[in-house]
């Protein structure tokens, strides 16, 4: 009926292969305007609005590299922030990624309630956001907080946490081990997936426990521990509520970290140029630290299809 | 990444790797289960009582707060510090309606945009498709900070400034992670069954809606409890956008809470902030399988 419609107007009908297409447009339509709208878009804007000095109040003007210049030269904060969130990501992923792989390997036992512990170690990763943050205030409270009572058990006098310009970062890194049970499921699913015959094989060849790890357990998984590592880095280097919960950048500049550097530049001075300049470089050291460890697991992570 | 996406893995919480260390011989097996769990059952108790301290600290009278060494179980229990924390302080009733609201339209928005997308992107057959997948998969690693400037500045250019559109607006418009997440679920459903249905002339609308998503319906589950669970922690866009008290969300309106009455009130913090977390614990514990569905699917922890 359609089709009869379409001809007698002199088109041809669509064939299947076209209609498919159309509909592949169709349906990706509402995904693409936002793309455009709300992703691509705002990467052009911004990636514009940092040669700029616009301040969202009054209309800004060209100031080529000025920005770039003024961060990395003459904005002592700009260093303070990379230092502090180098800081708190390299504690933040080293110590997540092998906590988490610690446990994972530990719960990958035939052993009764390793379930229901799973389910245990799980649970923080999922409870995040502003009402966790504000319950680790109370935890590090240097007085009356779980932690240093804990601490005072075994005989140690704990610092003042997030009061103290030197444990305030570390408090943060200890707060983020919380929550490595994501993590933990990741290597888990990845542990699970080694083939039993290569741990049979080893067995037969008389391998200890150790050698058996080195040698199948750990090449095996080092394709999950990667993207661990690598999805671990990125998130870390975005931590922001934290920072604008608990500390707000100090006591000082002791907790003054990158997002937090783009949220007070944009939001509390409305410096948008700037702004989107320290956007910008957050993105390319991001990049490069994910190419960095690209280019670095070339020598360690073991690809099962690859023909070395 | 491609690696561990396309193996089926199964429920990571309940299986485990079949050549137990323990059953090389018995008493070295004993030897390690005990060594295990003198590990993992204290690790397990330090990662619980957070939790506990919460609750315990919620049910105190203020003068009890800072005993030290700290009661666990208070004397006299305070439940009602609950009801008064929720009430008496900021009007936590009309931020608890913001957020449901807010989020029960970015769940229905996502769940809507991001099916059509998936399934364009598992099904049907396109030039040019490669090409926007990697777009996708491009979307997911950026930063947010790399946009979120721009789209404030857009949004404010709109007038949206103080209002819940650039909340929920873009919920509509798909979610790089979760077009992800049912593409990977949707390329699992074998294929015979709509190439059957397009045989018998079944348009795509149909295919998807009567085949696919019928078939699909746990990794809807876990977009609707990732999308639970990521809205109503959202933080960042709230406290950017919304100006007045009365159209603020949970997530701020506790940090308000914080700032206003922080220091001295612990009891009352604690029993609102668990208040808060506590939707989010009960999805939890009802939906933990798809949490781990969702994480074996993308790799990605929400």
């Amino acid at each position: 009926m359609l089709f009869t419609v379409i001809r007698s107007r002199g088109r041809k009908p669509l064939t299947l292969q076209q209609r498919e297409e159309l509909d592949f447009y169709l349906f990706i339509g509402l995904w693409l305007i936002g793309f455009i709208l709300f992703t691509g878009g705002p990467i052009l804007a911004s990636f514009f609005f940092s040669f700029t000095n616009w301040t969202g109040l009054t209309s800004g003007e060209f100031v080529g590299l000025l920005n770039f210049k003024t961060l990395l030269f003459d904005d002592p904060l700009f260093w303070t922030a990379t230092r502090n969130t180098f800081f708190y990501s390299f504690g933040a992923v080293t110590l997540g990624t092998a906590g988490a792989l610690f446990v994972a390997l530990l719960l990958n036992q035939k052993l009764p309630g390793t379930t229901f512990l799973r389910v245990i170690y799980y649970m923080p990763s999922i409870a995040s956001g502003v009402a966790v943050s504000i319950l680790w205030i109370w935890l590090f409270n240097p007085q009356s907080g779980l932690i240093n009572y804990l601490l005072s058990l075994i005989g140690i006098k704990g610092p003042l946490w997030l009061a103290s310009q030197q444990w305030a970062l570390p408090a943060l890194i200890i707060k983020s081990l919380w929550a490595i049970g994501a993590n933990m499921i990741i290597l888990l699913a990845g542990l699970q997936a080694v083939p039993t015959s290569l741990y049979e094989a080893a067995k037969i060849d008389g391998a200890n426990q150790w050698r058996e790890f080195r040698a199948v357990t750990l090449p095996m998984l080092s394709p999950v521990l990667f993207y661990v590592l690598v999805i671990s880095t990125i998130s870390s280097f975005q931590i922001l509520t934290d920072v604008l919960v608990m500390t707000q950048g100090g006591p000082g500049t002791a907790t003054f970290v990158f997002v937090y550097f783009i949220y007070q530049a944009a939001f509390q001075y409305l410096k948008m140029g700037y702004a989107s300049a320290l956007a910008w470089i957050l993105f390319v050291i991001i990049l490069a630290l994910t190419l960095l460890q690209l280019w670095g697991s070339k020598k360690w992570v073991y690809y099962e299809d690859d023909s070395r | 990444m491609g690696q561990t996406i396309d193996r089926p893995l199964g429920s990571a919480l309940r299986k485990a790797t079949t050549v137990p260390w323990h059953q090389r011989s018995s008493t070295r097996g004993v030897f390690q289960a005990i060594l295990v769990y003198a590990i993992v059952l204290p690790g397990a108790l330090l990662f619980t009582i957070p939790l506990v301290w919460m609750l315990s600290t919620a049910l105190k009278e203020p003068k009890q707060i800072f005993i030290f060494p700290p009661q666990w179980i208070p004397n006299p229990v305070h439940w009602e510090n609950f009801a008064k924390g929720w009430n008496d302080f900021l009007p936590f009733n009309r931020f608890l309606l913001n957020s449901l609201i807010i989020t029960t339209n970015n769940i229905v928005g996502n769940l809507i945009s991001c099916c059509l997308a998936a399934f364009a992107f598992a099904r049907l057959r396109a030039r040019g498709k490669n090409f926007f997948f990697l777009l996708v998969l491009g979307t997911m690693l950026l930063p947010a900070e790399v946009t979120i400037i721009p789209q404030y500045v857009l949004f404010s250019k709109l007038g949206w400034n103080n209002t819940w559109l650039p909340l929920m607006v873009p919920s509509w418009f798909g979610w790089a992670f979760f077009i992800f997440l049912l593409r990977q679920f949707f390329m699992g459903i074998p294929r015979e069954l709509d190439e059957a249905a397009r045989l018998d002339g079944a348009s795509s609308w149909h295919i998807m809606w009567k085949v696919i998503i019928p078939l699909a319906k746990p990794a809807l589950a876990t977009v609707v409890i990732f999308g639970f669970i990521g809205n109503w922690n959202n933080f960042l866009q709230p406290l950017i956008y919304i100006r007045s008290t009365d159209m603020q969300v949970l997530a701020v309106g506790l940090n308000m809470f914080r700032g206003a009455f922080g220091n001295t009130n612990y009891n009352y913090m604690m029993a609102v902030s668990l208040l808060v977390l506590l939707p989010v614990l009960v999805v939890f514990f009802f939906g933990q399988r798809l949490f781990v569905r969702g994480i074996a699917l993308t790799g990605i922890k929400g």
